[in-house]
């Protein structure tokens, strides 16, 4: 096992696409790092980056100790599932397990032990005679699984690897991810647009967005401290309400006349917005005293908690509540602040202020 | 109403493109004069097979035993030819498909355009340049000469075809190859040629029909006649002279025509695929 340093990683496209700018990252041994991102973000690029199968226009890439920028995929003793499990369709599933290792020469006994121990592991008994198109999403994804771990790689590197299992099973999955790498303590880099997926399953997460790091931390620093305006909105359901505020005799004054605590050290500038989360806030039925003031939009009740989108003065915010709270739409409430203190942006640059 | 019609009109046609096929197997089991009798009998003749004789043994005098005829040196001439053909074309094609499928090639859209422009024009305006560079070449009433032709004819249509196979394929496979300790040449022969193979087939079916069928080059690059002719410029050169045998010239064509058409009905779900490929989604 190993772990990753990326350095001031750069990928252009012959078409001119820039996908990676810029992109510093240190994996470290036996962790579960998660990049997340919307869709043509430029993980994906990222993570075929660290494996070999693009090579990047600059930037160096060490896996342990050692430089991989000119070694061929097959030489860097990295691992890949993809997205659509890549299972050869021409070969058994235990071929496909035994693959890598007809690559690297193990002798077959050997590897056939190997291919025995794993498909154990992976609880795969019964499918090893199988063609991919005769086993379902899931075993299809245990089989590339098998696959990677055969080898006993330096690293993981896995691409969306949950993103076409159905909603049951991907959660099955997720836990069985989480746990064997657990058991493995291997190092793991996982690619996902799923922002639950890669809260519930990271060690720490980067978050990039147009080729660029956003912020890199533990799941919940980047939920309670979002580095930038993007990173507030992109994580966490619902996203993080965004409100124009202005500093006002001891307070931010966001619309609607809504009060909220001035973080420490924040800067006396203009155009600043807060963030403030939905579990952050409440609501009540109104008391009169005119701040915060909201008319309610629509009602979630997920059972376990209910959301509710308000119109503050033309904003919308979303507030989560216990399910105890009842109010309907267009009834008139109050929004109130209950957390400890917004995070608080500059509009401009979209990033932190306080 | 209306189906009366279309039947009656699809009866027409049918009849149009399915008669001079009737006509050629029923000259090729007439004697000479039955076929010139006039007016023509369709049934009630008696059938023979002395053409069919005639096709594959040189005549003879009766009751000796009889020498195999030019026209079966000319089949296998036929043979040679369509098979090293398809087989040259298809060994170069595939790589290149895979080439500009796969990887980002300068210009790659344009060489493609290129490849293909070079079947635009009709063959025939490029005989008589071929035929003086054969000449010139010593490659006049060779086989060789033949195959190279052909294998330089079937290349575009190869490419193209096998190219649009490639690209159904997706890369993922080769990649999860080179992740697994393969090269990138391995992961093309061992992932994916074995996912190709129908294409391949497809498009090498594709490209023997084309050679084996193929006149115009045939006879003008082998001015010399003789055992070096494919086929067709072979069952043509059996007309004139002081009479033309007709039936032998049906039972020629019948026995040409007849390899295409068994191969064809056999792979014939081979070829839909290949036609239709990129059409239907998966």
């Amino acid at each position: 096992m190993a772990g990753i340093s990326i350095q001031s990683l750069n990928k252009r496209f012959p078409d001119g696409t820039v996908a990676v700018h810029e992109i510093d990252l240190e994996i470290e041994d036996g962790e579960l790092f998660v990049l997340l991102g919307p869709s043509g973000c430029g993980k994906t690029t990222t993570l075929r980056c660290i494996a070999g199968l693009e090579t990047q226009t600059s930037g160096d890439i060490r896996i342990g100790d050692r430089l991989v920028n000119d070694l061929r995929p097959g030489e860097r003793d990295i691992a890949m599932v993809f997205q659509f499990y890549a299972l050869y369709p021409h070969l058994t599933a235990r071929e496909n397990i035994g693959y890598p290792l007809r690559a690297a020469g193990v002798p077959r006994a050997e590897a056939e032990a190997r291919v025995d121990a794993v498909a154990r592991t992976m609880r795969l008994d019964g499918l090893l005679r199988r063609k991919p198109d005769k086993l379902s999403g899931g075993e299809q994804q245990r089989i590339a699984l098998a696959r990677a771990m055969v080898r006993e790689p330096q690293a993981f590197l896995l691409d969306e690897p949950l993103t076409n299992l159905d909603a049951e099973l991907r959660l099955d999955m997720r836990t069985e991810l989480k746990h064997l790498q657990d058991r493995l303590g291997s190092t793991m880099v996982m690619v996902t647009h799923d922002q639950v997926e890669a809260m519930s399953l990271g060690d720490r997460i980067a978050l990039i967005n147009e080729g660029r790091v956003e912020q890199v931390g533990a799941p919940l620093d980047v939920y309670d401290r979002p580095a930038s305006l993007f990173a507030a909105t992109f994580i966490g359901t619902p996203a993080m309400n965004i409100l124009p505020v202005e500093v006002d005799d001891g307070d931010l004054r966001a619309p609607s006349g809504l009060r909220l605590p001035i973080p420490v050290g924040l800067p006396r500038t203009d155009g600043l917005v807060a963030g403030v989360r939905a579990e952050w806030l409440s609501v009540t039925a109104p008391t009169g005293d005119r701040h915060g003031a909201a008319r309610v939009i629509a009602r979630e009740a997920l059972g376990d908690e209910t959301i509710y989108a308000v119109d503050m003065g033309g904003h919308r915010v979303h507030v989560r509540t216990p399910p105890t709270v009842r109010f309907e739409a267009e009834d008139n409430v109050d929004v109130a602040f209950v957390g400890t203190e917004p995070r608080v942006y500059h509009e401009g640059t979209g990033r932190l202020a306080a | 109403m209306r189906t009366v019609i279309e039947k009656s009109l699809l009866l027409v046609l049918g009849i149009f493109m399915v008669f001079p096929i009737f006509w050629m197997l029923e000259a090729s089991v007439k004697d000479q004069s039955t076929i010139l009798a006039n007016p023509p009998s369709f049934v009630g003749f008696e059938p023979t097979l002395d053409n069919y004789r005639d096709v594959f043994f040189a005549r003879g005098t009766e009751g000796e035993a009889r020498a195999a005829s030019g026209l079966v040196t000319n089949f296998g001439t036929s043979v040679v030819v369509a098979v090293s053909a398809t087989f040259l074309a298809t060994a170069i094609g595939t790589p290149a498909a895979w080439a500009y499928s796969r990887f980002p090639l300068k210009a790659g859209k344009d060489q493609l355009f290129f490849i293909l422009s070079t079947r635009f024009m009709p063959p025939v305006v490029a005989v008589i340049p071929l035929f003086l560079m054969f000449r010139t070449l010593g490659l006049l009433d060779s086989r060789l000469g033949l195959i190279l032709l052909y294998t330089a004819f079937n290349l575009p249509f190869t490419i193209w075809m096998l190219k649009g196979f490639v690209d159904e394929i997706p890369a993922e496979y080769e990649d999860a190859a080179m992740v697994d300790g393969y090269s990138r040449v391995q992961a093309f022969r061992q992932v994916l040629l074995p996912l190709l193979r129908p294409g391949i087939f497809a498009t090498a079916v594709f490209s023997l029909i084309f050679t084996w069928n193929e006149f115009v080059f045939a006879i003008f690059l082998t001015p010399g006649g003789g055992a070096v002719r494919t086929a067709p410029p072979a069952i043509a050169g059996l007309f004139g002279g002081t009479e033309t045998q007709w039936g032998v010239v049906a039972a020629s064509a019948v026995v040409f025509a007849l390899p295409v058409l068994v191969f064809g009905y056999l792979v014939r779900n081979h070829l839909v695929a290949g036609m239709t490929f990129g059409a239907v989604r998966r």
